[in-house]
C-alpha cells in the first residue's frame, strides 16, 4: 500500500527499507520529512491537531501518487500522513521515492509534497495557552503546486 | 453517510467549516435548479448567518463531489456526498 493514514509515529529507516526492497535496480532514494515546528505566536505551541477526510484522502493521495509514477521515470513512492494529535517536533508526514537516478527521484518526491499541500484534504488546528485556531492556507502553496502544471493549464 | 435517501444530497463540512455551522454532515433537498457546485453554494449561502459569512464570495471554500475535488461548474445530483471545506494545510 503506498498511501497510510495513521495516528501513530513512522521509523524513517524502516519505512524506506520496505520501500526500497532489495531492489538492485534503485539507485536513489529521495524522502521528505515534514515535523511539527512552533512558530512562536502569542503562547508556546502545545498541539497540533490534524484532522483529515476519510475516504477522501486516501484517493486523492494515492491519485497523487499515480501522476507522479506516470510523469517521472521511479520505481516506487510512498506515502505516510499522521492524524490526530501531535506535538512540536513531531514527525507528520513522509514522502518517499525510489528510482534508478537521482534527478527523477528527488523531482518526484517535490511533485508529490506540493500536490498533498494543496490537494490532499488535511487540515491544521494549533492549540496552546490561550485557545484554538485552525491554521490557514497560503499562497506560496498554491504557487509551488502551480509550477508543476503545463503553461496555460493553470487551474483555479 | 451512505445511508442517506437516492434523491438527498448529503453535505459534509470539514475542519472550521464544521465548527462555524455546528455540524459534520447534513442530508438536504435543494431545489431542482440546484444542478452545479456554484449553485449549491448560493443556496446555501442565502441561508444567512454563519452560511452567509463562510460561503459568500470572495471567502475561499473548496467542495470534493463523491471524493473528487471540484470546481464552480462541477454538477451534483442527488444522492451524491458534496463537501465542504477550507483551503487545505496538511503535509
Amino acid at each position: 500500500m503506498p498511501v497510510r493514514i495513521q495516528e501513530s509515529d513512522f521509523d524513517l529507516t524502516a519505512e524506506l527499507a520496505t520501500l526500497r526492497g532489495g531492489d538492485p535496480r534503485v539507485g536513489a532514494v529521495a524522502a521528505f520529512v515534514g515535523t511539527v515546528r512552533d512558530v512562536a505566536g502569542a503562547a508556546p505551541l502545545s498541539t497540533l491537531t490534524l484532522e483529515h477526510y476519510p475516504g477522501m484522502t486516501e484517493k486523492s493521495l494515492a491519485a497523487i501518487v499515480d501522476t507522479a509514477k506516470s510523469r517521472w521515470d521511479i520505481f516506487d513512492a510512498l506515502v505516510i500522513h499522521r492524524v490526530g494529535a501531535l506535538r512540536p517536533t513531531d514527525q507528520i508526514v513522509l514522502v518517499g521515492v525510489t528510482g534508478a537516478h537521482r534527478g527523477e527521484a528527488f523531482a518526484a518526491c517535490e511533485f508529490i509534497m506540493d500536490y498533498l499541500k494543496t490537494r490532499a484534504p488535511f487540515w491544521k488546528k494549533e492549540t496552546n495557552a490561550l485557545g484554538s485556531h485552525w491554521v490557514e492556507a497560503r499562497d506560496s502553496d498554491d504557487e509551488a503546486a502551480a509550477r508543476w502544471q503545463p503553461a496555460g493549464r493553470r487551474e483555479s | 453517510m451512505r445511508d442517506n435517501p437516492v434523491d438527498a444530497l448529503t453535505l459534509v463540512y470539514l475542519a472550521r467549516l464544521s465548527d462555524a455551522f455546528g455540524a459534520s454532515t447534513e442530508s438536504v433537498r435543494p431545489p431542482v435548479a440546484v444542478t452545479t457546485v456554484a449553485a449549491l453554494r448560493d443556496w446555501l449561502a442565502a441561508r444567512g448567518g454563519a452560511w452567509a459569512a463562510e460561503l459568500a464570495p470572495p471567502r475561499a471554500v473548496r467542495f470534493a463531489v463523491n471524493h473528487e475535488l471540484a470546481q464552480a461548474d462541477t454538477v451534483v445530483r442527488p444522492g451524491d456526498e458534496v463537501a465542504l471545506f477550507p483551503p487545505v494545510t496538511g503535509g
